[in-house]
């Protein structure tokens, strides 16, 4: 009989198991839909190639799904000319890449160097440097936003008539000279770095130049790869910022989240640029989510580093 | 952890006055104490090292209190550059030309004076004297080190020993000044720009109407027209301040705490025991946070809005007759749906994150607890509430904390989703702006810089607020050291 009961219960606890398993499933599958739901709707109207009596429609229509699909989209994209530019898609995103690979390079430099400082040296105005950037942080981004605009233009890295080019210069500025004041992720993970590592090291004759280019940065590959991405990934997500910097009549040296942006709520008189954007976004995407998922490990890394640090 | 060698400590920490008083001990020793080219070096940078043989040093110092000084004296004199003394007397904003003349080279009316310039002028002039004086300082402070060294019986230091030291024991310095440089001009000095604009009568709506440039300062006005309603934009502030700060708070909490625990859940699911695919399923969810939020949003907004093809299956299945206004894009619109909406979609943008955040901490759960637990005959929703969510909560309260501050500052939500709206009339905040957003149509669609100001002084002092009170009192604050 008591035999009996234990297999009962056994029996019911991996039913129960099974049947948590099974909600959990259908719950996780229901969620990756509804999270996917958004993106698939955009890549669907990417594809979109629908004709009415004759026209191409661009706009947003009532199906989810095309009646049509083709690659029209995509060519109008690369060949159309929008607010008087030429080929200004893929200027936008030579613009867009140029500047993401200089600003991370130097934003992911100065984040590093700072983040060391702080970490592993001990100086007079440490605290208050920290104490500072941490208020700086607080003042909302768009209030300044306006200042740099006045600076960049008074000495003619933006809104000068004469060289439109170097507005694109101004917008890197704008990006990663803030960028050390960012540096408590990183600065994290260099605390979990044992001190004993530089404390021996510098009993060796190790220079704090040496134990940091030969020693910690070595060590640090994961903090590297996950500031070298934020500070990549942020100029092709940013529309904003650029928008103010570089001006909206400036079309040419806007970065293509701008174009993008612009294509749907500017002043360009053609409504029908609905399927265009999609098409522009899926081009923006597909670089974009991959790096993040080849890079996934790392950032994962850098964003639970940051979690608990705050 | 415990055994782990501390880093000698910072310098013990002192009150103002205490610094303030060591600050001019250290003046008068050096002064009555240094020798007769330290004494110098207080007028003429340099003179000191110099006298000492250090040649290079002594010219750089030379050469960079020439150029300060020129740039501060003898160019606004001489060439009536609007720099140096004259961008300072020109912060008062009173010596201004008007302007009105016709420009024969360009075929414009000419503005006269630019009072924005003026202001940014004058607090470049003062960031150059603060740079002027730490100069002042070191210079002094690099003579008597060489007078010090050589009572000693030991010989001044060389220009390359001092560059070594840069990479050594001064090794911050040369980490530091990058940012420090490129933070003050592009974060320090636009910040404080613009909290003085806030004591301004800048806007640019009403001088692009006089065609002028000019404008003046109107000390704490705009602070008072908050509560009084006058000026500009006073009925804007007077009649919609309270409502968006009211809706910035509402919306910060509810966006906080549905992204943490639905971030949670969201973890618990798929990190449990025995489910496969766990990799699929997370990708899923970081690839929402890989595709830039102005794609997703507004796709988002596209699907939900009046010819999207939500509003649409409604109308073919008859439950509804008229599109539906989701996210309040048009005036008449329910503000109350708008504001559910953005909150339930925010959920879509912030879980995902969360989600990462709390997985890795999950796994650091010791398994013992729950062992424990488990003899004991706890249910696991009981786990759940007494283990799992006290231990997730304790490690990632400075997270909550500021992705609060973050919220509050959140403007992608807003902005790309409902643009603020649905619109009130007469105003620039609409229903569902928060005071960031609110704060970038007053200035970027409006041109009232200073009503702009007003409210970005009020989210710092709310942000700032929040963060001194619950950082002071955290752990990571208070035993930095003691952690690693």
């Amino acid at each position: 009989m008591k035999d009996n009961v234990k297999v009962k219960k056994f029996k019911s606890q991996t039913a129960n198991r099974r049947i948590g398993l099974g909600v959990t499933y259908t719950m996780l599958i229901v969620g990756g839909i509804v999270w996917l739901i958004p993106l698939i709707w955009i890549f669907l109207s990417a594809f979109r190639c629908e004709y009415q009596d004759g026209t191409f429609i661009g706009r947003v229509t009532s199906n989810f799904f095309p009646n049509a699909v083709g690659f029209e989209n995509f060519r109008l994209l690369f060949t159309s000319t929008y607010y008087g530019v030429e080929g200004a898609f893929l200027k936008w995103m030579g613009n867009t890449l140029l500047i993401a690979a200089i600003d991370c390079v130097i934003s992911t430099l100065l984040v590093l160097s700072v983040a060391y400082c702080m970490s592993k040296l001990r100086f007079k105005l440490r605290r208050a440097f920290m104490n500072m950037s941490m208020i700086i942080g607080l003042f909302p981004g768009f209030m300044s936003m306006i200042a740099i605009y006045f600076l960049l233009k008074s000495i003619g890295l933006t809104g000068n008539p004469a060289h439109p080019e170097y507005s694109v210069i101004g917008l890197i500025f704008a990006y990663s000279a803030g960028a050390g004041l960012g540096f408590q992720v990183a600065k994290g993970f260099f605390d979990v770095i044992p001190n004993a590592l530089v404390e021996s090291a510098k009993l060796d004759g190790c220079s704090n130049s040496k134990i940091f280019w030969r020693i910690i940065l070595p060590l640090s590959k994961p903090i590297i790869i996950y500031q070298a991405l934020m500070s990549f990934t942020g100029p092709w997500m940013d529309f904003i910022f650029a928008k103010v910097i570089i001006g909206a009549d400036n079309a040419q040296y806007w970065t293509v989240s701008v174009g993008l942006y612009s294509m749907l709520f500017g002043t360009h008189p053609d409504t029908n640029l609905f399927t265009q954007f999609a098409a522009g976004c899926v081009i923006v995407a597909i670089p974009i989510v991959s790096l993040f998922m080849f890079l996934q490990k790392y950032y994962v890394e850098g964003v639970t580093a940051g979690a608990v640090k705050g | 952890m415990g055994k782990e060698k501390k880093l000698s400590h910072d310098a013990k920490s002192t009150t103002f006055l205490e610094d303030v008083r060591n600050a001019f001990s250290t003046f008068k020793k050096r002064l009555v104490d240094g020798s007769i080219g330290t004494k110098l070096s207080h007028l003429i940078f340099g003179v000191g090292n110099l006298l000492h043989g250090q040649i290079i040093k002594g010219l750089l110092f030379l050469s960079l209190q020439a150029g300060i000084l020129a740039i501060m004296i003898l160019c606004p004199t001489i060439n009536d550059t609007p720099y140096g003394w004259k961008a300072l007397a020109n912060l008062s904003l009173k010596n201004v030309t008007v302007g009105g003349e016709f420009d024969p080279l360009t075929g414009e009316m000419t503005i006269g004076s630019d009072c924005k310039l003026m202001i940014l002028f004058g607090f470049v002039t003062i960031a150059l004297i603060v740079i002027y004086f730490l100069i002042w300082n070191l210079n002094i402070n690099s003579s008597y080190k060489a007078d010090l060294a050589k009572r000693a019986g030991k010989k001044p230091t060389t220009f390359r020993e001092d560059l070594r030291e840069l990479f050594d024991g001064k090794f911050y310095v040369l980490m530091l000044t990058p940012t420090c440089i490129a933070a003050t001009i592009f974060t320090i000095l636009p910040t404080i720009f613009m909290i003085s604009i806030a004591f301004t009568t800048y806007n640019q709506q009403d001088m692009n109407e006089l065609h002028t440039n000019l404008f003046g300062w109107n000390g704490f006005q705009n602070f008072v027209s908050v509560f009084t309603g006058e000026g500009s934009l006073g009925m804007e502030i007077n009649n919609r301040f309270l409502p968006v700060l009211g809706w910035t708070f509402i919306w910060a909490i509810l966006a906080t705490l549905t992204c943490y625990f639905g971030g949670i859940i969201l973890a618990l699911l798929i990190n449990k025991k025995g489910l496969k695919g766990k990799k699929i399923f997370r990708t899923i969810f970081i690839l929402t946070i890989a595709v830039p939020q102005f794609i997703s949003l507004l796709a988002v907004r596209n699907i939900l809005g009046e010819y999207g093809p939500i509003n649409t299956l409604l109308l073919n299945w008859g439950w509804i007759t008229e599109p539906i206004g989701f996210l309040g894009l048009k005036p008449g619109d329910s503000e109350l749906l708008a504001k559910v909406m953005v909150i339930v979609i925010n959920m879509w943008v912030g879980i995902p994150y969360t989600m990462l955040m709390t997985s890795g901490i999950l796994m650091n759960i010791p398994t013992d607890l729950y062992e424990a637990a488990r003899v004991d005959g706890a249910s696991t929703t009981k786990m759940f509430f007494k283990i799992t969510l006290p231990y997730v909560v304790f490690v990632t309260t400075p997270y909550l904390i500021s992705s609060f501050v973050g919220n509050i500052n959140s403007f992608n939500s807003i902005y790309l989703l409902t643009g603020g709206g649905p619109t009130y009339t007469g105003y620039q905040a609409g229903g569902t702006d928060l005071l960031v957003t609110w704060l970038y149509k007053v200035t970027i669609d409006q041109g009232s810089y200073n009503t702009g100001a007003v409210i970005g002084i009020f989210t710092f002092i709310i942000t700032a607020t929040i963060t001194l009170i619950t950082y002071r009192r955290s752990k990571a604050y208070n035993e930095e050291d003691t952690f690693q």
